[in-house]
């Protein structure tokens, strides 16, 4: 497969440009984040990512779906950067479908229509911890009748505030650290003994601390096998990953051609300060590193829709390159900006805050760094 | 099977049943890799693999048959070069012929020059080496001021040449030369001509990390006839437009350069790691040293997506025609800070200049040698600043 976007692949990528620079765009950011609104994204908005089919992006044809792949849901989620739109798009219809994918018929029926008519929110709670840690995952679920008792805290669950239901990963058995012993769940947010305490981000987005308080869910909100869930947590990793590494890059293009074109129209000593090497060379080796960090990121998608034994450790590299590319990117255009990429006028330093949170999601630079070298063996 | 699919597994057979064990065997260096030639010394297997290779075309496999090449399509040059690599076999022939002269003449070529010059290059008959730099003209190469002066049937060649990698090995050059004192870029051609010519000299240079490939160059009163035959005349392109040749061409030798940064794709990390010891949870057991290598691995294996997307979009004709400078600059950057690391490494074993126990000082070498990456071929600030200018389209100062 050629390292770049077939000619369907294209036709999405336009049909999502323009649908993010016409309904989400920076603006509409704003006027979501100037409400100070509960969720910090339009559910009108979400409904029309169902009209254009978005929402269904990795549900399968026969279950209403586009049945697309990876690689279709990062071109989605690139525009999305680059718009820097609020949407549950992430969560809900690429890491949230993609565990799914990996459960029961009865559960698919169950969620797969409020996602595809744009009416149902999900959300991940994975994290426990200020950084993204899954393989520790501490907090219980214990037998309890016919079904589980969760109990224990997980936090920075992203749109947990306005999701119907949570996917949240537990420990049936076993300790932090092992393998064995994980099981995902699908919670309803109606859940008896669950409360969310809602928080606004840096980027003005929303996310969760849930507290589980003996909340039971019956065996058929299980996702996949009792005490097996790492497999389908690691499917749903993947995808989140692959897909945060895109929305990623989105937000690093749009902050370097904002740069470039500021840069292009400044004047400052009688000349336009992008005629300056000194700002020429900066931007030139901002340019490389995004064009690295797209390759990794498209290989890696290719690489999860081919099913390849080695796709998890792309994914980690393009998670990785793509935080460091577009951290890069972000801080540059603040410095050539100049006085003015610090004011909230600018767009650029909104682009410096979804990078920063978006770098938090699913585990940042150094945790994919890591991961790569354990990969690896050493 | 696809006809893809049954090229692949007959190549895979094919190769595996013709390729000479020493020839599956890793190149150490360039001296270890096969370049052809009038004067060429070969290995055990070598000369073998390369006839073997060149009977079917498959030294140059997407250059067309008539020319001594393979005919294949892009997707089959491809399957080609992923079947050798998977099978650990060696590149029949390394040839500035092949990389440079070839693309410039194809590009072009009258077709009595193609005729001419293309199947000897092939074969690996005859070596090839490149006239390009001056003392006074390194990156502003337009500047050159090797002198061809115009006597009717001939040139008389007068100058000096830098860096011409191999020219004490080579049979002929493409060299640059100025044909008209008047204009900077409408002045230089694109000359062939034989280094046994009267009054061509060369001298090995001494770089810092021993003895090179490169050399100083002298032409004094070189006689170079117009033409060799027929329609086969000592330009390439027309007289005075050789910078367009020259342009073309450097296009080309960057992307070459820029494979430095994939070729070594091997996680160091892994490589390192029973060296120095694990810890109790099997980490290299230093620190420091693993995350640099880790972060390494990142940029490693994001460029050789790089150079995988680079190849596809190139040969598609979707990437910036300005693209390969930005993957030299990439390339040649990271195989610097990828010799950094191994020397940091290595510690103080590795600093041992002459001894069999580093080879002769292989790994030190190495690193130095990588310094000239980001030089040669085009400075990595002279890449950034046409980035700049040419893909960002930011102004002129």
């Amino acid at each position: 497969m050629a390292l770049y976007l077939n000619d369907d692949q294209k036709m999405l990528h336009d049909s999502a440009a323009e649908f993010m620079k016409g309904e989400g765009n920076v603006a509409h950011f704003r006027e979501f984040r100037d409400k100070n609104c509960k969720d910090g994204f339009s559910h009108a908005l979400w409904k029309q990512f169902a009209e254009m089919g978005f929402s269904g992006i990795l549900i399968p044809e026969e279950e209403g779906g586009l049945g697309l792949g990876h690689v279709e849901a990062g071109v989605v989620l690139e525009e999305i950067g680059r718009n820097l739109t609020p949407s549950p798009f992430l969560s809900t219809a690429v890491a949230g479908v993609e565990a799914l994918n990996a459960g029961g018929k009865a559960l698919r029926d169950q969620y797969f229509p409020g996602i595809l008519s744009g009416d149902s929110i999900l959300a991940l709670a994975v994290d426990e911890g200020a950084k993204h840690r899954p393989e520790q995952i501490a907090m219980a679920a214990t037998r309890e009748g016919n079904g589980f008792k969760l109990d224990g805290k997980k936090q920075f669950v992203v749109q947990g505030g306005s999701a119907d239901m949570l996917i949240v990963a537990a420990r049936t058995s076993g300790s932090p650290g092992d393998d064995k012993g994980l099981t995902l769940f699908a919670v309803e947010t109606s859940a008896q003994g669950m409360s969310r305490d809602s928080v606004r981000l840096v980027d003005s987005a929303m996310a969760a601390h849930v507290e589980f308080d003996g909340v039971l869910v019956d065996a058929d909100a299980v996702i996949g096998e009792v005490d097996e869930g790492a497999s389908v947590l690691q499917r749903m990793l993947n995808a989140g990953r692959a897909g945060a590494a895109a929305e990623t890059l989105g937000v690093g293009s749009g902050a370097m051609d904002i740069t470039v074109e500021y840069i292009k129209g400044r004047k400052q000593f009688d000349h336009i300060i992008g005629s300056f090497q000194a700002l020429q060379h900066r931007a030139a080796h901002l340019y490389s590193e995004m064009e690295i960090a797209r390759a990794a990121v498209l290989k890696a998608q290719q690489m999860l829709d081919e099913g390849s034994p080695k796709a998890e450790m792309m994914v980690s590299v393009a998670k990785a390159k793509a935080g460091k590319a577009t951290a890069l990117s972000v801080k540059e255009g603040v410095q050539m900006h100049g006085g003015v990429g610090m004011t909230d006028e600018y767009d650029i330093g909104l682009y410096m805050k979804r990078d920063r949170a978006l770098t938090e999601f699913m585990g940042d630079i150094n945790y994919h760094t890591n991961r790569v070298a354990e990969m690896h063996g050493y | 099977m696809s006809d893809l699919e049954s090229f692949r597994a007959e190549t895979a057979e094919w190769l595996e049943a013709n390729c000479p064990p020493e020839m599956r065997e890793p190149v150490t260096d360039e001296s270890d890799m096969c370049w052809g030639g009038k004067n060429a010394t070969y290995k055990p297997g070598q000369k073998e693999w390369m006839d073997i290779m060149a009977a079917k075309g498959w030294t140059v496999p997407d250059w067309p048959k008539e020319y001594g090449g393979g005919g294949l399509s892009r997707e089959e040059t491809k399957i080609l070069l992923q079947e050798m690599g998977r099978l650990k076999i060696r590149s029949p022939l390394a040839s500035f012929g092949i990389w440079m002269l070839g693309p410039a003449l194809l590009h072009f070529g009258t077709e009595e020059q193609k005729l001419h010059f293309l199947p000897p290059i092939a074969r690996g008959e005859v070596r090839w080496c490149q006239g390009y730099s001056e003392p006074g003209s390194g990156s502003d190469l337009a500047s050159l001021q090797t002198s061809a002066e115009d006597k009717g049937d001939h040139y008389l060649i007068n100058g000096q040449k830098i860096w011409t990698s191999y020219a004490d090995k080579a049979d002929w050059i493409f060299c640059l030369t100025r044909t008209d004192k008047s204009s900077k870029h409408k002045g230089i051609s694109f000359m062939l001509f034989d280094m046994t010519s009267k009054g061509v000299e060369t001298k090995p240079i001494v770089l810092i990390s021993g003895q090179s490939a490169f050399c100083e160059t002298f032409f004094t009163d070189v006689e170079v006839p117009k033409t060799y035959g027929e329609g086969i005349s000592s330009v390439v392109g027309e007289v005075n437009r050789g910078w367009d040749v020259a342009k073309y061409l450097l296009g080309h030798e960057r992307s070459m350069i820029s494979s430095d940064g994939s070729a070594g794709a091997t996680s160091l990390g892994a490589k390192f790691a029973d060296t120095y010891g694990r810890d109790e949870k099997g980490r290299l057991d230093d620190p420091m040293l693993r995350s640099q290598m880790a972060e390494m691995d990142i940029d490693v294996l994001a460029f050789r997506a790089m150079a995988e997307r680079f190849g596809d979009t190139f040969k598609a004709n979707l990437c910036h025609p300005a693209q390969p400078n930005m993957m030299k600059y990439a390339g040649t950057e990271i195989n610097k800070r990828r010799h950094e690391l191994i020397m940091s490494a290595g510690g103080s074993e590795v600093l041992e200049w002459e001894s069999d126990a580093t080879n002769g000082g292989l790994t030190a070498r190495s690193w130095l040698r990588t310094k000239a990456n980001s030089i040669e071929g085009g400075t990595s600030e002279v890449m950034l600043n046409v980035i700049a200018k040419q893909i960002l389209q930011l102004p002129n100062a």
